[in-house]
């Protein structure tokens, strides 16, 4: 995984509650095999018409956009399936951050392990981020917002935060605990499947 | 010190703690399916990695299978490739495999607990959200993301924040247990918790409401603890799960020693203490149906559509969803429940395709026939399911009533196979989500249990089905 790095990017407004994974990524589109190549089913039943024509009156449509790496959005964002999918496209589609006043469990931890930063916030701060509409900085090693003349400080689990900043892989973190592993399994009660 | 069952399953799988950092657990049990699994290959793969406890890890194939005859090749290509990628994934990782023609085969939630495999006080996890079903056998049971499922291949652990306790305190008794169902009851829990009343916490449903209920009826209240964003559901395993886990397929061989343990171990201290608690009373629960787009937005049978701000109370975000939800679903507010019309009936998914919720069904359908008008479908869990549903002659009684009677799989619950809606099309189902597009781009799905299922395909609109037993 790359290390994640400071990013300079105007915010795309996207004031939807509830956003649930399969409108982010709709079923027809889970059939890939690869994690590559999603971004263009993103939001597929609302970008696009039965025709498969753009919606124009839909945000990510909007060529104001285009570049933005930041989504902002409202409460309980990502919830339902599990799919990483939904992870995949939204990178895949140029978002690095999504800022949001909650998440759903599953895709919040998804999200850490392809390099989005997902970022809680009051709904308050977020009202005061959506007014700005030029370019705003975001900084994850200070852990800092800058807008203009203000900036907002986010909080974030230390450990995650490492993680991303230094691109590390969890795996290989893991397996530097291998001793602790075995300790573990041969001194508890793990019962095989095919005893 | 007092511990709930979850903290006592936790704490007796941590592998590493250290403070204020993530511990991490140790998983007892790993599902797979091909959905959400060929990239997790694809990495072991590409870093030389193998995986580590093959004794521990099952896969099936669900979501993309024909329910149709399954002698003949298949139409839709990439399902094809998925399922074909699954089953070299298996060969070569040395995983065993309930396949396509497999006997075993059917939704994974499903075929966990019926084959014996899901354990009490036990770590389950698969890249699937609904593994929240098999906490109904005091599992900590948890859907996980396709990295993760590669982590738990490549070192059977996962690193987890400690999520928070939630008591769901079920009392009372239901009024006509057969028509008001455990279905009604997570439906009725989900509309006053909401859909992100359980984030970042794990559901433990107890009290005498819940006891009362069969295995069966516990799955259908764990399965659908996601919708109330919650990390996993959980209830205490008593003398019904030690029965329903005894003697089937892979129940250990030492499973009297086991139960004896769990027994003694598995269950809430007296004065443990819960983050959260929610109290419900069942008796006062009357059939329900969703009317939104999400498991929320739900009403009693005998209800109204409300309006956005009745729904919403002041809430401009739940008003604004609400307004967007009655659109979607071409409803008008102060509509009867009992005026809606439907177009499809599904009565399957791990929601509420077990047996006995196949035999509820044809109680209803039994010597009726479904309204013109509709058309519908009885998808079984799994295989077994369906042979068990067909010695008892349930398939002859839904297809006397003109219902199709299918192979298993997760089918129109999220229509990756040809199983979908046409846009516009209104569906009962028994399923578990009413998201836009779940069943079908345009389609529009109004969750309910499989008796309500099965009364409203044969009246051709919603019907309280207590009127019928």
């Amino acid at each position: 995984m790359k290390p994640f790095t400071k990013i300079i990017s105007i915010i795309t407004p996207f004031d939807n509650a509830n956003v649930d994974t399969d409108q982010i990524i709709p079923k027809q589109f889970l059939k890939l095999i690869t994690k590559s190549g999603f971004g263009k089913f993103l939001f597929y039943d609302w970008r696009f018409d039965h025709d498969g024509q753009k919606k124009s009156d839909f945000i990510l449509n909007d060529p104001r956009y285009e570049d933005s790496q930041i989504l902002v959005t409202n409460e309980n964002f990502g919830c339902g399936s599990s799919r990483e999918h939904a992870v995949w496209a939204l990178k895949d589609f140029g978002f690095n951050v999504i800022i949001s006043p909650s998440f759903a469990d599953i895709f919040y931890s998804n999200c850490f392990k392809n390099g989005i930063l997902p970022i809680i916030l009051d709904i308050e701060k977020i009202k005061k981020l959506l007014q700005y509409a030029d370019k705003i900085e975001l900084d994850l090693a200070s852990q800092k917002i800058t807008f203009g003349d203000e900036s907002i400080i986010f909080k974030i689990d230390s450990h995650r935060k490492i993680r991303l900043l230094e691109g590390l892989d969890d795996i290989d973190l893991t397996l530097k605990e291998d001793e602790k592993i075995e300790y573990f399994e041969k001194n508890s009660t793990i019962v095989s499947i095919f005893d | 010190m007092s511990e709930t069952l979850f903290e006592k399953i936790w704490n007796s799988h941590v592998v590493v703690e250290r403070e204020n950092e993530p511990s991490l657990i140790y998983i007892d049990r790993h599902l797979i399916h091909e959905v959400t699994s060929p990239q997790a290959f694809d990495g072991l793969r590409a870093n030389h990695r193998t995986v580590r406890r093959r004794d521990l890890t099952v896969a099936t194939i669900d979501h993309n299978v024909p329910t149709t005859d399954r002698s003949l090749p298949m139409i839709d290509e990439t399902s094809s490739i998925q399922i074909k990628t699954l089953e070299k994934n298996c060969k070569d990782f040395g995983i065993k495999l309930f396949g396509i023609n497999d006997p075993n085969q059917g939704i994974v939630h499903v075929i966990g607990p019926q084959l014996g495999i899901t354990l009490p006080g036990s770590t389950i996890v698969c890249g699937d959200s609904h593994t929240s079903t098999q906490g109904a056998f005091g599992a900590f049971a948890f859907g996980i993301g396709t990295s993760e499922v590669e982590h738990t291949l490549a070192t059977q652990t996962l690193w987890l924040e400690k999520p928070k306790t939630f008591e769901i305190l079920a009392t009372g008794k239901r009024k006509n247990p057969f028509a008001v169902t455990s279905k009604d009851i997570i439906l009725s829990i989900i509309k006053q918790i909401g859909t992100d009343g359980g984030t970042g916490h794990v559901l433990e449903y107890r009290g005498d409401a819940i006891s009362d209920l069969s295995m069966e009826q516990r799955m259908t209240i764990c399965n659908m603890s996601i919708e109330a964003g919650s990390r996993a559901g959980l209830i205490a395993p008593d003398e019904k799960t030690f029965d329903y886990l005894n003697n089937r397929k892979y129940t250990p061989k030492n499973y009297d020693e086991l139960v004896d343990d769990w027994k003694n171990n598995l269950i809430s201290d007296a004065n443990s203490k819960f983050d959260k608690s929610f109290t419900i009373d069942v008796n006062k629960i009357e059939p329900q149906v969703s009317w939104g787009t999400n498991p929320a937005m739900v009403s009693d049978v005998t209800g109204k559509i409300p309006t956005p701000e009745e729904f919403g109370q002041n809430n401009e975000i739940q008003i604004e969803s609400a307004k967007k939800a009655l659109l979607y679903m071409d409803l008008k507010p102060d509509t009867p429940i009992v005026e809606i019309s439907i177009d499809r009936v599904f009565i399957g998914s791990c929601t509420n395709a077990r047996l006995e919720d196949l035999k509820d069904a044809a109680e209803i359908v039994k010597g009726k026939a479904i309204n013109s008008n509709v058309c519908a479908m009885v998808v079984p869990g799994s295989q077994m399911v369906k042979l068990e549903a067909e010695k008892l002659g349930l398939d002859k009684i839904f297809k006397d009533a003109n219902f199709e009677w299918r192979e298993s799989g997760c089918s129109m619950c999220l229509g990756m196979n040809p199983d979908i809606l046409k846009p516009g099309e209104r569906c009962a189902s028994t399923s578990n989500r009413n998201f836009e597009g779940r069943q079908g781009s345009g389609g529009r799905t109004h969750l309910v249990s499989p008796v309500m299922a099965a009364a409203s395909a044969i009246a051709g609109h919603f019907v309280d089905v207590r009127e019928w037993c």
